[in-house]
């Protein structure tokens, strides 16, 4: 669409502007203040420097927590892109089923996150959950409180559960808006089912995709509720992430000055892989235009 | 305010920051921007090699804060000039 | 209707397309059509067992729960439920959230609409700078926020307040809101605006009389994941509430106590959470799908 050049269009905006200012810039000036001094109080605090960000990035179990973040990140989405490609696939198209599939699915989505946690804890434990239960009558030993592996699988598991729907609904939008018209030039063709999938519904489930991608990465990112009402980060600190060290250290610690300076190392981390998403998907939208389509 | 917790430093910092963006909005009003080709691999606009110079900037300012016992003011030299080369040649 | 013969060339390529679905679905080996829902039901199991088990566990006694493994209640009890409703620190609990909750989805609408539209109609100065920005808040892990955010709400007089929460969730939902109204307003021809100019519409009167009616299946997916991101936060309105405000989501910590974990309530309470979503997704099950793709498909 070709928008009209006009700067009037910032009183629009200034309302939300407002709001966001107040709750983003006011707060994140805030935190760069912290991050430079030792505060005790408003009236008791020393002017450090550099001093915390050094103790943050030379910190070898925050280093941990990063790598473990990063392991987490992309496995969920190895795993929930092709998933929820193929959900999307499967899913009717039409009719009371279509809707009926769709509520179903769309159920994890709406559950607060600290009871997806207690879902699976309730799922899971040795004693009580079906799952647990179930795998320790296999013969497998399964115990998410002791062994790491058991814990990473399961909170895996769990990512997976509460946000497959995300990128399947995705892909289900994307695909419900291509032309009957495609499918028919395809018949005639004589395509295969994988050159109709790779020729027609992938390229059009790419613009959803990196939304999706943006999406989880990002929530992924900052998940906190769910492990730590699952395994508490435990065993050991295996399944502790970056917003739980951060949160540790800031609520439970009350270290105003080093959980300051994390805070923007984490924040800038965020914002190189959001910027790098955005212009992606932004270069994707140009070239869509360039070639006449949308 | 006082719970912000102010300092000096970080007071200059973010006026330098306002400072920029008002400059920018000024210049954006005087000669529009045009998006370009530059030795980066998109294309880009005056605002956006502001953005991406700042950015790289922080990134500068930890790895040498972190990794390396060379003075701030060295990062703060390095990341002005590289600021400079990619408004001009970005 | 396919006895009648096709006049218009619309018609005609209609009839041909039905013929040929008919034709597909035929042809296609019925075996893959089992695979398909069987591959499906697979999932669908998948998703609803954990929540499954949740619903069965609320029904029993905590006695059940710990001394015997039943595949459903044996003996089928409300008195977790019941133990909820009686409570008043536990029913304040969804009080407080809903409370919170619909103030954010009316606070975050109402400015997200307008800036929806400028940024969908209009270029300024800084637009994708400031549209990008507003991404990055809506990226940005609450974690970060949480120090600053119980300060600048205690020096304010707001701790515990539901206003609070409200305000605090508007960080991440107001971004949200702008950029999911944006690509349903965009999918709006420009002309609308320009005819109605010209009808002698002023800029308020056609927004709210014409425009609005256009997006409302929008406006409605919008306030669907207003509520959705609202109602499933747990970091910031546990931080920023105490007694008055406390979300359920923080009373439900109270079921561990020292002499263990009262299971049934849990799970009880944990039912009811997921009780509202459903309500809400009900009503818009028939935009969802276009509102996951944020009105770009």
């Amino acid at each position: 669409m070709n928008k009209v050049q006009n700067n009037r269009a910032w009183f629009l905006i200034l309302p939300m502007l407002l709001l966001v200012a107040f709750s983003a810039i006011v707060p994140l000036m805030t935190v760069v203040n912290y991050s430079v001094q030792d505060v005790f109080d408003a009236n008791t605090r020393f002017f450090t420097g550099t001093e915390w960000f050094e103790a943050i990035l030379n910190d070898r179990s925050l280093q941990a927590a990063l790598l473990r973040q990063f392991a987490f990140s992309f496995t969920i989405l190895a795993i929930e892109v092709p998933l929820g490609i193929g959900i999307a696939l499967l899913m009717p198209k039409r009719g009371w089923q279509a809707s009926a599939v769709l509520i179903l699915i769309t159920l994890p989505l709406l559950i607060p996150w600290n009871v997806v946690g207690s879902i699976w804890q309730l799922f899971t434990r040795g004693d009580i959950g079906l799952m647990g239960v179930g795998i320790r009558e296999l013969g497998y030993a399964y115990n998410i409180t002791r062994n790491p592996t058991d814990a990473w699988a399961t909170i895996i598991l769990m990512d997976v559960w509460h946000w497959t729907p995300l990128i399947a609904l995705l892909c289900y939008s994307g695909l419900r808006s291509i032309p009957d018209a495609y499918y028919q030039a395809a018949r005639i063709d004589r395509a295969s089912r994988w050159a109709v999938f790779r020729y027609i519904q992938l390229p059009k489930l790419t613009n959803v995709l990196v939304i999706g991608v943006l999406l989880r990465f990002m929530h992924s990112f900052m998940i906190y509720a769910e492990p730590f009402v699952l395994t508490g980060g435990g065993p050991g600190s295996s399944t502790t992430f970056l917003s739980q060290s951060l949160t540790t250290m800031a609520i439970a610690q009350q270290d105003l000055g080093p959980s300051a300076a994390f805070s923007l190392i984490y924040f800038l981390i965020i914002l190189l892989v959001c910027w790098v998403f955005y212009t992606a998907i932004m270069n994707s939208q140009k070239d869509n235009t360039a070639q006449g389509g949308a | 305010m006082e719970w912000m917790v102010w300092t000096l430093p970080t007071a200059i910092f973010f006026s330098v920051i306002a400072v920029i963006l008002l400059g920018m909005t000024a210049w954006e009003l005087v000669s529009p921007t045009v998006e370009r080709r530059g030795f980066l691999p998109i294309a880009t606009t005056r605002g956006d090699r502001l953005f991406i110079g700042l950015l790289s900037a922080a990134y500068i300012h930890l790895a040498t804060v972190g990794f390396t016992d060379l003075s701030i003011w060295l990062a703060l030299g390095i990341s002005v000039l590289w600021l400079l080369v990619l408004m001009r040649w970005g | 209707m396919t006895s009648t013969v096709p006049t218009t060339p619309e018609s005609v390529r209609r009839q041909a397309a039905e013929t040929a679905a008919k034709r597909r679905r035929q042809a296609r080996p019925a075996t893959t059509r089992w695979r398909r829902r069987t591959l499906l039901g697979v999932y669908l199991v998948f998703v609803l067992l954990p929540i499954y088990w949740l619903l069965n566990l609320s029904f029993q006694t905590n006695s059940e729960i710990l001394g015997s493994f039943s595949f459903w209640p044996q003996q089928f009890t409300l008195g977790n439920y019941i133990g909820i409703f009686t409570d008043s620190n536990w029913y304040m609990g969804y009080v407080n959230s809903l409370a919170y909750v619909l103030m954010n989805m009316l606070i975050s609408i109402s400015v997200a609409l307008p800036a929806a539209y400028a940024f969908s109609r209009f270029q300024f100065i800084g637009d994708k700078h400031l549209f990008f920005w507003l991404l990055t808040n809506l990226m940005a892990p609450p974690a970060v926020f949480l120090l600053p955010y119980f300060q600048l709400y205690y020096s304010v007089g707001l701790f515990d307040t539901h206003i609070a929460v409200a305000l605090a969730h508007c960080l991440f939902n107001i971004p949200l809101a702008v950029w999911i109204l944006e690509g349903f307003m965009s999918s709006v021809p420009k002309e609308v605006d320009e005819t109605a100019y010209i009808d002698g519409y002023s800029f308020p009167a056609f927004f709210v009389k014409i425009f609005l009616p256009m997006i409302r299946s929008g406006i409605g997916v919008t306030l669907f994941f207003l509520f959705m991101f609202s109602w499933v936060e747990l970091l910031l309105s546990r931080t920023l509430t105490a007694t008055n405000a406390q979300p359920i989501a923080s009373i439900m910590t109270r079921t561990s106590t020292a002499s263990g974990i009262d299971w049934g309530t849990l799970a009880a309470a944990g039912v009811l959470t997921i009780v509202p979503g459903i309500v809400v997704v009900y009503f818009v099950r028939n935009h969802i799908a276009k509102g996951f793709a944020l009105g770009r498909t």
